[in-house]
């Protein structure tokens, strides 16, 4: 019953606009805008073809490859930036610049520094979706709690441990809202590292859709990735609510005291 | 029940010489303690009490070997403290914050060992003793959340005595609790400091508490600190809430040290109490 209801709820707003979608295209097709039958004929034709592993699947590698990059970095390089008081009040402003420079202006320089190939695509994903959780990571560290390091350090905890069993755990929650943050970006970044001197990927296809004026499956495309978006936020939730089962409980014990 | 030093052979476990404190700050440092001396011989139960702002946070502190001293001596077995000390467990005010809320509680309990690099099977068997002693055998499994604010302090108490230290230092740990859980704590304490012959440096801002738990009762001044009093409990060794807490002596006691604190209010960090007090019994 619960489940009925919570699928009511998710499905109903998108169900109410493709009627209205529908609606609004029965008096015959217009040349921008596809019926949601041709819509769901051309995604079918487009999609499960080829070029699910020829383009999808590359494209989803390199975005994955990338997002990975920017979590190992993103918290490795953030927990010692975190640590020190100095390094970190030297390094903030610099990277607070980083984060508000927009990562699609980097793909042009990226491509001349490392030319037209995975690596350089990987490498923009990585960097432009690296910020948040870097700067997210810092905090973390830094608002690691007091008593809790009091509590370490008396206990003589070794580094190592106090890395694993505090630093890390601690600043978990942050770092999680860094990387929800990264997912966007990294996603934003597979797409358009694409639609620059490449011959396969989604983010060629559909630039190369749009220039032939292919429009359904242009459009097709845009769903695609919508879908993509969709479904990584909703890995990521489930993902998110394991690791920090400890927290939303901890919260809702607090909320209710 | 505690036997009285046998000669000068026996140097008392902790000692504290000429401690001064002073916290470094933009407007050029406050002074948090002056001039502390007191030791502490092994296997007593000091309650430590002044009024709020005293420093007692401060003197745990650089005790427990977690603030750097600004000059003095802290000696712990004949070495000064510059580092937490091995045969030292902190117990602090703020369970909630001294659990790690994303271990469950028998992993909270069993850190400290693990970092000792004691193998697996000791510390399950160390952290199962150590929840037994505090009453709390079937919490291991869940988070230290779970758990009311008196299970909590249990359970870092239980840590604590996991670690098998000499010394313990509680911070006003029973501040945050009901009435009736303090009571069963304070009883805990007693039992726990019986059975395990260790050595407690007890801080409370509660004047009844310290004459209930303690042997001593040390009595700070204002800040900057220095000891005001060193107060002898000569309550019988066998406490109980009530009967206690009825006691003649219990009152003299009492009144002796609510005098001394409401002085100590006024005082700062110029009397010294060299000798410790014994009050007359009437
Ligand atoms: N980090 C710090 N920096 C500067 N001053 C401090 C710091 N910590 C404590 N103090 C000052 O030192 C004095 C003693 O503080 P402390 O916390 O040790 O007192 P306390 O006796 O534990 O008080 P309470 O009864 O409120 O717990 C206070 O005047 C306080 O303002
Ligand atoms: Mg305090």
């Amino acid at each position: 019953m619960k489940l009925l209801k919570d699928a009511a709820y998710t499905l109903g707003l998108p169900v109410l606009l493709i009627l209205l979608w529908w609606i609004g295209t029965l008096g015959g097709s217009n040349f921008y805008v596809p019926t949601p039958a041709q819509l769901a004929q051309t995604f079918v034709d487009t999609w499960f073809s080829p070029r699910l592993w020829e383009d999808i699947l590359p494209s989803l590698g390199r975005l994955f490859a990338g997002l990975a990059a920017a979590i190992v970095f993103g918290v490795g390089i953030g927990v010692f930036i975190g640590s020190f008081r100095t390094v970190r009040r030297v390094l903030e402003p610099l990277l607070e610049f980083f984060r508000a420079v927009p990562p699609p202006v980097l793909v042009p320089l990226f491509m001349l520094i490392f030319g037209l190939n995975d690596q350089m695509r990987v490498f923009v994903i990585a960097f432009g979706s690296v910020w948040p959780i870097l700067l997210n990571t810092i905090e973390g560290v830094r608002g690691t709690d007091e008593v809790m390091r009091d509590t370490a350090s008396s206990y003589r905890i070794t580094r190592v441990q106090r890395l694993a069993y505090l630093i890390v755990p601690a600043a978990g929650p942050k770092i999680l809202t860094g990387v929800r943050q990264s997912l966007s970006i990294a996603l934003i970044l597979m797409v358009i590292s694409e639609m620059f001197g490449s011959s396969s990927g989604l983010g060629f296809l559909i630039s190369y859709f749009q220039r032939s004026f292919a429009i359904p499956e242009m459009w097709s495309g845009i769903l695609l990735l919508g879908l993509i978006g969709f479904a990584l936020s909703v890995v990521f939730r489930l993902i998110e609510r394991r690791i920090l089962r400890w927290y939303h409980g901890l919260r809702e014990v607090q909320r209710e005291g | 029940m505690t036997p009285e030093p046998s000669g000068a052979a026996a140097r008392p476990l902790l000692v504290v010489e000429h401690l001064k404190k002073v916290y470094p700050t933009a407007t050029g440092g406050v002074e948090a303690v002056r001039d502390l001396h007191f030791s502490v011989p092994e296997g007593q139960l000091v309650c430590i009490v002044g009024p709020s702002g005293a420093g007692k946070t401060t003197l745990l502190k650089c005790i427990a070997g977690l603030l750097p001293i600004t000059s003095g001596r802290i000696e712990l077995l004949g070495e000064a403290i510059t580092a937490p000390p091995k045969a030292m467990a902190v117990v602090f005010q703020e369970y909630g914050r001294s659990l790690f809320p994303w271990m469950s509680v028998e992993a909270n309990v069993e850190l400290p060992l693990k970092s000792a690099g004691v193998s697996k099977p000791e510390r399950r068997a160390a952290a199962a003793d150590a929840l037994h002693a505090v009453g709390l055998d079937d919490a291991g499994g869940k988070y230290p959340w779970q758990l009311s604010g008196g299970m909590q302090q249990r359970v870092a108490i239980a840590r604590a005595l996991a670690y098998k230290p000499k010394v313990l230092i509680m911070d006003e740990p029973f501040a945050a609790v009901d009435a009736q859980t303090r009571a069963d704590l304070e009883d805990l304490i007693r039992v726990i400091w019986k059975q395990l012959g260790v050595t407690i440096l007890f801080v409370t801002h509660d004047i009844d508490e310290s004459v209930y738990l303690g042997e001593r009762v040390v009595v700070l001044s204002n800040s900057p600190t220095v000891v005001q009093d060193d107060v002898v409990i000569d309550l019988p060794a066998e406490r109980d809430q009530l009967t206690t807490r009825s006691h003649p002596q219990f009152a003299a006691l009492r009144s002796h040290i609510y005098e001394q604190i409401q002085r100590a209010k006024h005082n700062r960090g110029t009397e010294t109490a060299s000798t410790p007090t014994v009050l007359r019994r009437h």
